[in-house]
């Protein structure tokens, strides 16, 4: 089959894989024979260099770059569009340049890593269900919870929120596609590449990294092999992240349809824009904390090997000033959704449309001045805990504003209480305890005794589940519509939200009190006085396993039979829903015209947008305006009633 | 209520209700929560002010909650789409400046009062200790926690901490690997402990008993077991301890011979479970031992891997575990103290006991 392994696709990717670790070997075994390093021959060397190069080599063989390679051998491109849009299933498992394409394979992939990211959690509930060791040792334990929180952090919330955005954001601003489509197709071919490298580890000698997903220094630094294969995924999903980012800005910052001004931007692309200055911004610190990690265990670089002047310390400042706006960046998105959600789904404006988006950019920069309150106990200079403390705290404000304002959009609506609602209002209640829990943890007095405990791990599951996961299945339900030409299954979706309402609640509310008690988190064995809500914890934890499948049940059979959507089955004014579902290939068949604000519901004979087609546009309309060059306002958009 | 008032504005009675509703659910919701027992007992004098503080954010937070499920509650029930308002609208309402500011202002003030109040109890809590404290240095190292007292000029090494009532002490904490976290919870302070570098906090004991002493930052496969105990005793005791733990004897084992004529150490006891009294950790926590029922394999497996060894090569590999490391295995994952948290009696009945099952 040389043609197949000539043109793109899985043969040419298995083809290139065979060849990056034989590059590998070759790379590893001629240098340490150039400099007489004695044995000549090291399997972690290889490794480490495969690791590195290996997922390259993937990627130009399933042909990420052969439209790049070509245009830079000067040959002429003609662009047929043959790898833009899915004709048949198959096209989902090729490199595509179309964002809904690219936006479905992203959610498709990071819901499988939740499924088994998820079927870790439940490991882990099963191994604590009682005191003493069940069936995990120590070792597979701590690698468990590493990798657990690893691939539902890098690998499902994060990526899952680009996918989303990818679908529906140049849908709602009016753009044909992306800005880069190609970078696009990359960024979401290393994804996958990521997570497989995270799995993987489980195969590595010494177990799966198990330093936890902070990977704090020393630990990782002088841990099994195990360890590499997360310094180097992060890597991966970062780079991912930064290009997908970017791609974002560009595509909200040039790419808007005429007369869509900032300020009449779905909150979605407000709060997509604030996420991706988080990511532009903060990503490239994880990868220099995990690079820095990967020096000192390859080369001995000693950047923390305190032995050798290296600073301990030095490592968490670098991975908190990511690793806090992270909480962000998986939290940001979600906003969005539910501020789409909502306002649909009450029929009104959304309170206070200017703040609402003001305080996302709040957000973003108070997100970047407060990341040494993941380190009130570290032993840092004591007195850096306060201004930290009042930063913190100070991001309750803008929040706040939020969560009210969305209360106060819920107020006299005609509040449709079907799926995707019910995911936004069980959101608003979760997140808001999880958003107090946060308060409570910025008291360093309190924090001094809880940190580290149990009670941090309910309240990052009360932000990422409560907060973060509610939004993805609320935006799932809401868009499914759009992304399948169907229906999904109202009794089968609510059946799952209040199942795992419920079960969300036993699994996670006990753990606040277990932890002010004194067990500490990261452990697979605890005292006698904590089997009891242990025990609880881990039964609803199992309820919350199965109460996914009900979801994926619901996902499969609706896509495959469920009843047509048709365009806007929700009545919704933004303009993904003014097209057809799915969206023909390149979105609009007539580039729209903004002329009003995305939520004017309930006010007489409001438009968002109008397609009035080719007729009105003297000559082809270029998609992408400067901003500014916008058409006068037919609605102020200001906050009076 | 006919359709016209139900879409209406809210009348001056609803709100009053509602206001009801908000001020029951939150007493309830205070009172459930003041009602829990939440904490461990209090071990120092901080404890009972971290423990208010406590309550004062449940104070503040549950009240937030249960305002902000009112209004959605009230929301769901009265404004649902009801049969007939399919294709109804709400009204235009697009925000509203002055309830913005109020709802702005109002956590600006809690927010500002609540972290006033944690400075002023930091402040307190992390005040210098007076000259001439007694300084405890604490070292962690994978997984076991050693300190050293200074008893006039003399230092003094324990493998347990010991302290004496109602005297302020200051924590000094070191580490010899990686980061560990030096936790009393019933002193309700920690700190890491970090190579390279002095932690340090200082707590006064005003309670006698035995607690926990807890590693709270993840060290490694032994994180779990890294537990050990510090006795707050009478002054008059400890007085006496430090006499005795500072003729040169290990501090908390009742030192040789004296001693083994006592009860004869079980072997498989101390395989099993460890002596927490002491900070030894049960061998089968981490090693597979079949005639001990144990299956973990987080050490090598001494079934295979003592099986030829005498007595005493096993008694050597048990107190000096870094000597010879088994295939596959890092170096200093098992504690190597002991030498120091078990008699010789023990460590006798323990190896014995391991000759004994390997041999079968």
């Amino acid at each position: 089959m040389p043609l197949q392994l000539r043109v793109p696709g899985w043969y040419r990717a298995a083809l290139f894989i065979a060849l990056g670790i034989a590059v590998a070997y070759a790379l590893s075994t001629g240098l340490r024979a150039a400099f007489g390093v004695d044995p000549v021959l090291s399997g972690e060397s290889v490794l480490q260099i495969a690791l590195l190069i290996t997922p390259l080599f993937f990627l130009v063989g399933i042909g990420c770059f052969d439209q790049w390679f070509r245009w830079f051998a000067g040959k002429t491109v003609v662009n047929d569009h043959a790898d833009h849009g899915a004709k048949s299933w198959k096209d989902y498992f090729k490199v595509n340049t179309d964002h809904k394409v690219i936006g479905i394979q992203y959610i498709c992939v990071s819901f499988f890593f939740m499924f088994v990211g998820g079927l870790m959690a439940m490991l882990i509930r099963a191994e604590l269900a009682q005191p003493g060791r069940q069936f995990m040792d120590a070792q597979t334990y701590n690698g468990v919870f590493s990798v657990h929180a690893s691939v539902l952090i890098f690998l499902f919330v994060i990526p899952v929120f680009a996918g989303i955005a990818n679908y529906v954001l140049p849908l709602m601003i009016g753009a044909p596609d992306m800005a880069f489509p190609r970078l696009n197709a990359l960024s979401f071919w290393m994804l996958p590449t990521a997570g497989v490298m995270m799995m993987l580890s489980f195969l590595a000698p010494g177990g799966a990294f198990a330093s936890g997903w902070t990977a704090y220094a020393p630990l990782s630094v002088n841990a099994p092999i195990g360890q590499t294969f997360f310094t180097i995924a992060v890597q991966f999903a970062g780079a991912s992240s930064i290009a997908t980012a970017l791609n974002f800005l560009v595509t909200i910052i040039t790419m808007r349809a005429p007369g869509m001004t900032f300020f009449r931007m779905p909150l979605l692309v407000w709060a997509n824009f604030s996420t991706s200055l988080l990511v532009v911004i903060a990503t490239p610190f994880i990868a220099a904390s995990q690079f820095m990690v990967l020096l000192d265990r390859a080369l001995g670089f000693n950047f923390f090997d305190w032995n050798q002047n290296g600073d301990v310390l030095m490592y968490q400042h670098i991975f908190w000033f990511y690793s806090h706006p992270a909480v962000y960046i998986m939290m940001l998105p979600g906003f969005g959704i539910v501020s789409e959600i909502l306002a649909t789904k009450a029929r009104k404006p959304i309170f206070g449309y200017r703040m609402m988006a003001f305080s996302l950019l709040a957000i973003v920069v108070l997100g970047f001045t407060v990341w040494a309150h993941h380190m009130f106990v570290s032993g840092m200079a004591d007195w850096i805990r306060i201004p930290m403390m009042i930063t913190t705290s100070i991001i309750a404000i803008p929040t706040g504003i939020k969560i009210f304002s969305w209360v106060a959009t819920l107020w006299r609506g005609v509040l449709h209480l079907d799926t995707p609602m019910l995911w936004a209002l069980g959101f608003l209640t979760m997140f808001t305890l999880g958003g107090i829990s946060g308060v409570m943890l910025a008291m360093v007095p309190l924090d001094i005794h809880v940190s580290d405990t149990y009670f941090i791990v309910a309240h990052i599951h009360y932000v990422l589940f409560g907060g973060s996961l509610f939004t993805i299945f609320a935006g799932i339900y809401y868009w499914f519509p759009k992304m399948t030409g169907r229906m999904i299954d109202e009794r089968l979706g609510k059946l799952h939200f209040w199942l795992t309402l419920v079960a969300f609640n036993v699994t996670f509310a006990p753990m606040h009190l277990i932890g002010v008690q004194g067990m500490p988190r990261r452990v697979s064995d605890y005292a006698q006085e904590f089997a009891t809500w242990n025990l609880i914890e881990s039964i609803a934890s199992f309820v919350l396993g199965l109460s996914t499948l009900i979801f994926l049940y619901n996902i499969i059979s609706s896509w495959r039979s469920g009843p047509l959507a048709g365009a806007n089955p929700w009545r919704a004014l933004t303009l993904e829903w003014q097209v057809s579902s799915p969206p023909p290939i390149f979105n609009f068949d007539a580039v729209p015209t903004v002329v009003g604000g995305p939520y004017e519901y309930g006010v007489p004979g409001a438009i968002h947008g109008i397609f009035a087609g080719a007729d009105t546009h003297a000559g082809p309309e270029p998609a992408a305006v400067p901003a500014g060059a916008d058409a006068p306002p037919r609605h102020s958009a200001t906050e009076e009633e | 209520m006919d359709e016209e008032t139900r879409r209406g504005p809210v009348s001056g009675r609803t709100w009053a209700k509602l206001a009801g509703i908000m001020l029951v659910s939150s007493v309830v919701g205070v009172a459930i929560g003041l009602a829990l027992d939440w904490f461990p007992v209090q071990g120092a004098t901080v404890a009972h002010k971290i423990d208010t503080f406590w309550d004062v954010l449940l104070i503040v937070s549950i009240p937030i909650f249960c305002a902000v499920s009112t209004v959605i509650g009230f929301s769901i029930f009265r404004w649902r789409m009801r049969p007939g308002e399919e294709k109804l609208d709400g009204p235009p309402i697009h925000g509203d400046t002055r309830l913005e500011v109020v709802w702005t202002a109002i956590p600006s003030v809690v927010i500002a009062a609540l972290c006033a109040y944690a400075v002023v109890l930091l402040l307190d809590i992390q005040q210098s200790p007076a000259k001439g404290t007694r300084v405890v240095d604490v070292t962690g190292q994978q997984f076991a926690w050693t300190f050293k007292v200074d008893a006039g000029g003399k230092p003094v090494n324990a493998n347990r901490l010991v302290l004496p009532i109602g005297e302020a002490v200051e924590f000094r904490v070191h580490s010899k690997d990686v980061l560990h976290d030096f936790w009393v919870p019933a002193f309700r302070l920690k700190v890491d402990a970090v190579p390279g570098i002095t932690t340090h906090y200082s707590v006064t004991p005003n309670r006698l008993g035995r607690f926990d002493v807890v590693c709270a930052e993840l060290c490694g496969l032994g994180h779990a077991y890294m537990r050990q105990y510090v006795n707050v005793v009478s002054k008059a005791r400890y007085a006496q301890w430090l006499a005795t733990a500072g003729g040169g004897a290990v501090a908390t084992t009742p030192a040789g011979g004296a001693q083994a004529a006592a009860p004869a150490a079980d072997g498989k006891q101390i395989f099993v479970a460890g002596k927490p009294a002491t900070g030894a950790i049960a061998c089968g926590a981490c090693h597979t031992l079949k005639a001990a029922g144990t299956t973990s394999a987080t050490g090598p497996n001494l079934d295979a891997a003592l099986k030829t060894d005498p007595v005493a090569a096993i008694r050597e590999a048990t107190v000096n575990p870094g000597k010879e490391i088994a295939k596959g295995y890092g170096a200093n994952i098992m504690p190597p103290n002991y030498g120091q948290t078990l008699s010789p009696a023990e460590l006798d009945a323990v190896t014995a006991y391991i000759k004994k099952s390997v041999s079968g």
